[in-house]
């Protein structure tokens, strides 16, 4: 099969517009009789469901939360970008779109990035309207503030918790949905299978997480919202319960999987206290604003920070990057923290830190003002550590953060498969290698309420009078049934091992091998490692309780047991991809300075994976991208 | 390092909603002060496994307190002995060598057991479907900074809004009332330009729902004190404000339509 992205024709600044106007439309009174599945009540799905839904579709939502609210994007902290340029200080659409290329390190779609900036401005109007308390200036205009190393202040945000403020507006516009019965709600569900009957996507295949009860839900199109998959490294700053379920088991259907070793590591977390750590918590990149980052010349000083004397200290980036110092990139800044420690100059009992000093700050603007700054992010690492950062340096580490890979889309959004759309985190568009603060949730009310409005009607339009495949199709059927089996297997191995135990063991080797720093050989260890676990898994797993009820270790085992085939592909991309591209770090390939090289003249595609099987090489297919509007360069932080 | 603590834990064990249930003791070794209070459940949890015994079951997500899944009675508090903070924010370092602690779900006839810890607080979710929400059809609003909002009321709305929905309030108030909960969805609309046009429906009809599951506020302020975002109980006079004049208005309303 050919890769089609459907890019439209004609400038830039214009392809939307016109190809809004080229797109099939669905007759309002139609509308009611199209049935739409979204997987997914986070950002991205609960906006395509509000929005679908008062237009009149039928939607039926399922997630495995209780609550839709609770989707892994209420964490976001930092805020949302928007060309919106209030401060008038030099942003336009083209600007943010320029960023978000360059920052993806010119490994995304011009013309969808292009569509991102423009809806962008709508996104904020919308979430306003809706009630989101965003920060607002004295004379009660919105207040912006820069992010992430950006030149222009775009970023707008609710305190720290602009991911709660704005998916509690697109819940609840959700909610009103629900209400008026334009949207089913399934929580506590979780999908477990894509159904594809005749070249089209029928439908999925849940499990009540409550009662176990397998079952079918048909539709027209699908729509998947599930988030992303940073969990398979097993520690992470993601909730705990994201997965790669839902487009792992659309890959295993047919559906592309897209640059699945795009990974984002962002640098100030605070590191693992114990081997028993669940996961890792973000402190926000804006300490990097007034914190100094240094480690011990030695690493056998086991002096507290403050007896170390400043000729017995290596500010590491101030010194490696004198005109950026403590702002480089999350990328560079990750790997910068990785070499110290790596070289055993980490701090910390576990020697697995580098530390982030305030002493300079608070002597210079007084501790009030340190206070005021970054009070609510100094509490929590106290909450977490047990440590006052206003008398010792924080310790952070990086740590895995977002999932630039995803499922391979379209312009409109739709995968290979035809009537499978994928949303936000889930696709891979429009990052790149390599995401910019307060992207994330930008690209996910885009695609939710602006993009996807308009381009699925432009599937469904051609069906009208067509019925769904009945759910119980043998298509349903014969899908139901590798649930349940599935399900029996799990839980009649009766081995000995935890599945958190196999959870750790991938995530280590992954860490290890295919996360800050790849090589051919780390790819290879990984790539003959894996197998191993994953066989081990299924033959050794030990998941108690039955599958008729609530059973926590049954939905982990079975998440587990998808991220064993799936970080394989991972570790294959890493290893075909023989360059250095924003969070793609091939040690091999990095100029004299140690940054990344890329090579554009062999790599300036998507690499868009077909899966074949279990053991059995996965076919490449290639969407080569074309930079018509902005200028291949090369980063530079000296 | 720290030193690891011994800790007892009674554990509420339940096998499914309506049955009968019992608190159940494990023996807790081995946790290190910096575990967060899930973290150590965890390791009990895993210990039970490799002993045979099915883990003891309970809603978590985020582990930040932010999305308001963890929830537990810990020694009878809701979220545990430490303020404003979420369960998965606790940590063990509040706690002693040698402490028995009891763990226990949300109790309230609203939130039915599903299993062990685990709750069904479905009936939050009623309350706003009933009306916590700002009728905007995708992409009919007007520019952002068209209604300038005092920076104060904005401010208000955003504590109003900080609320997680974990239902603690709920389990700490001796009525099983929902009223911090529906006060704070409701001011953080209500409060705000944007939500003036549907304030006073909204206000009658999120009351009514919540009056439908929840039992009834009589000014215990246990829900404060429980909440881990400090959502301030005077919300919820603001509610009773707001639900005084939303009847009497919906009765002059009345009286205008059908004289
Ligand atoms: C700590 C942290 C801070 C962040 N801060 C920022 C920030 O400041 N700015 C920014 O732009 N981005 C930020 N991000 C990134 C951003 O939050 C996410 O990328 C974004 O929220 C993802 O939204 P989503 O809608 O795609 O998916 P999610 O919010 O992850 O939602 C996924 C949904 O899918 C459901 N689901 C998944 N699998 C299944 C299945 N198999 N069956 C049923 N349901 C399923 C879940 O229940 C959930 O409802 C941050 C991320 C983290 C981890
Ligand atoms: S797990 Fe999310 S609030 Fe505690």
């Amino acid at each position: 099969m050919t890769l089609d992205s459907r890019i439209p024709p004609g400038p830039i600044a214009e392809k939307w517009d016109s190809h809004r106007f080229s797109m099939k439309l669905v007759n309002p009174s139609n509308k009611r009789r199209f049935e739409i599945i979204i997987v997914g009540s986070g950002l991205a799905g609960a906006s395509a469901a509000a929005t679908l839904g008062e237009l009149g579709y039928r939607v039926k939502v399922v997630t495995f939360h209780d609550s839709p609210r609770r989707a892994h994007s209420i964490a976001a902290q930092g805020g949302i970008n928007a060309a919106k340029n209030y401060p008038n200080d030099g942003d336009s659409i083209h600007r943010l779109f320029y960023d978000t290329v360059k920052g993806g390190d010119y490994r995304s779609r011009e013309a969808n990035v292009h569509r991102l900036a423009q809806v962008s401005l709508n996104i904020i109007d919308q979430c306003v309207a809706q009630g989101v308390p965003f920060a607002r200036e004295y004379g009660g205009l919105l207040d912006n503030r820069s992010f992430g190393g950006a030149q222009v202040s775009r970023t707008f945000y609710a305190r720290g918790q602009t991911g709660q403020q704005l998916l509690l507006g697109a819940y609840q516009a959700m909610a009103r949905q629900i209400a008026l019965g334009n949207v089913e709600l399934h929580n506590r569900t979780e999908m477990l299978e894509l159904v594809v009957k005749d070249g089209r996507t029928a439908g999925i295949v849940c499990r009540d997480l409550i009662t176990g009860e397998v079952f079918s839900l048909s539709a027209h199109a699908v729509v998947l919202a599930t988030g992303g998959y940073g969990n398979v490294f097993y520690l992470s700053t993601n909730a705990k319960n994201s997965n790669v379920t839902s487009i792992w088991r659309a890959a295993r259907q047919g559906a592309y999987f897209a640059n699945p070793c795009y990974t984002q590591i962002h640098p100030t977390c605070i590191p693992a206290s114990d081997d028993f750590q669940s996961k890792l918590t973000l402190m926000s990149e804006s300490l990097r604003n007034d914190g100094r980052i240094w480690v011990p010349e030695r690493g056998d000083d086991d002096r507290v920070a403050g007896q170390i004397p400043e000729g017995d200290r290596d500010y590491y980036l101030e010194r490696r990057y004198p005109a950026f110092g403590n702002l480089v990139p999350r990328d560079v800044a990750s790997r910068a923290s990785k070499r110290e420690v790596d070289a055993g100059r980490g701090v910390g009992p576990m020697k697995n830190g580098v530390y982030l000093d305030f002493a300079d700050a608070i002597s210079r603007l007084g501790a009030p003002v340190i206070e005021e700054r970054y009070g609510n992010l100094f509490q929590m690492y106290e909450r977490i550590t047990g440590e006052d950062p206003y008398k010792t340096p924080m310790r952070i580490y990086p740590a895995v953060h977002y999932t630039m890979g995803g499922l391979w889309v379209d312009y409109n959004l739709m995968s290979n498969l035809p009537g499978l759309f994928v949303l936000g985190e889930a696709n891979f568009s429009d990052h790149g290698a390599n995401r910019l603060g307060a992207s994330a949730l930008m690209q996910g009310l885009a695609d939710g309420y602006f993009v996807i409005p308009y381009t699925i009607g432009d599937y469904l339009a051609p069906l009208l009078g067509e019925k769904p495949v009945p759910s119980d199709d043998s298509a349903f059927a014969a899908a139901e049934t590798s649930v349940h089996d599935r399900v029996s297997a799990l839980l009649s191995t009766n081995g000995t091992k935890s599945v958190d135990h196999f959870h750790r063991a991938l995530g280590k080797v992954l860490w290890d091998n295919c996360g800050m720093g790849r090589t051919e050989q780390s790819l290879d260890k990984a790539l003959s490692e894996i197998p191993a676990i994953r066989e081990e898994f299924h033959r050794d797993v030990r998941v108690l309780g039955d599958g008729e009820s609530f059973n926590q270790s049954l939905e982990k085992a079975g998440r587990v047991a998808d991220y064993l085939e799936f970080a394989e592909l991972m570790c294959l991309d890493a290893r075909h991809r023989k360059e250095s591209c924003g969070g793609h770090f091939r040690e091999e390939y990095q100029t004299e300075e140690g940054e990344a090289l890329r090579d554009d003249e062999n790599f300036a595609y998507v690499a868009a994976w077909e899966w074949l099987g279990v053991g059995r090489e996965p076919t490449l297919h290639k969407e080569s991208l074309e930079f018509e509007s902005v200028q291949l360069a090369t980063r530079s932080y000296k | 390092m720290s030193e690891k603590m011994h800790m007892e834990l009674k554990v509420w064990r339940q096998a499914g909603p309506g049955q009968p249930g019992r608190f159940v003791t494990y023996d807790a070794p081995g946790v290190s002060p910096d575990m967060s209070f899930l973290e150590m459940l965890d390791l009990v949890n895993e210990r039970l496994v490799e002993d045979g015994e099915e883990p003891f079951a309970f809603d978590h997500d985020c582990r930040e307190g932010i999305c308001g899944s963890c929830g537990l009675m810990i020694n009878g508090q809701a979220h545990g002995p430490e303020r404003a903070t979420a369960t998965c924010q606790l940590h063990m370092r509040k706690f002693s060598d040698g402490d028995q602690v009891t763990v226990e779900p949300w109790r309230a006839a609203a939130f039915p057991v599903i299993k062990d810890l685990a709750v069904d607080r479905s009936t939050l979710d009623r309350i706003v479907e009933a009306g916590g929400y700002i009728t905007v059809a995708t992409g009919s609003a007007p520019d952002a900074n068209l209604i300038p909002i005092p920076k104060p009321v904005a401010d208000a709305s955003m504590d109003a809004a900080a609320c997680i929905g974990c239902g603690a309030c709920v389990a700490a108030c001796p009525n099983g009332a929902a009223q911090l909960f529906t006060s704070a969805k409701l001011q953080h609309l209500n409060l705000l330009p944007q939500g003036q046009a549907e304030r006073w429906d909204r206000t009658i009809s999120m009351v009514e729902e919540m009056e439908s599951f929840f039992g009834s506020c009589t000014n215990h302020g246990e829900c404060e004190e429980a909440c881990p975002k400090s959502i301030s109980i005077d919300f919820i006079a603001l509610l009773n404000r707001d639900y005084v004049r939303a009847q009497l208005k919906q009765r002059r309303l009345a009286g205008q339509s059908f004289p």
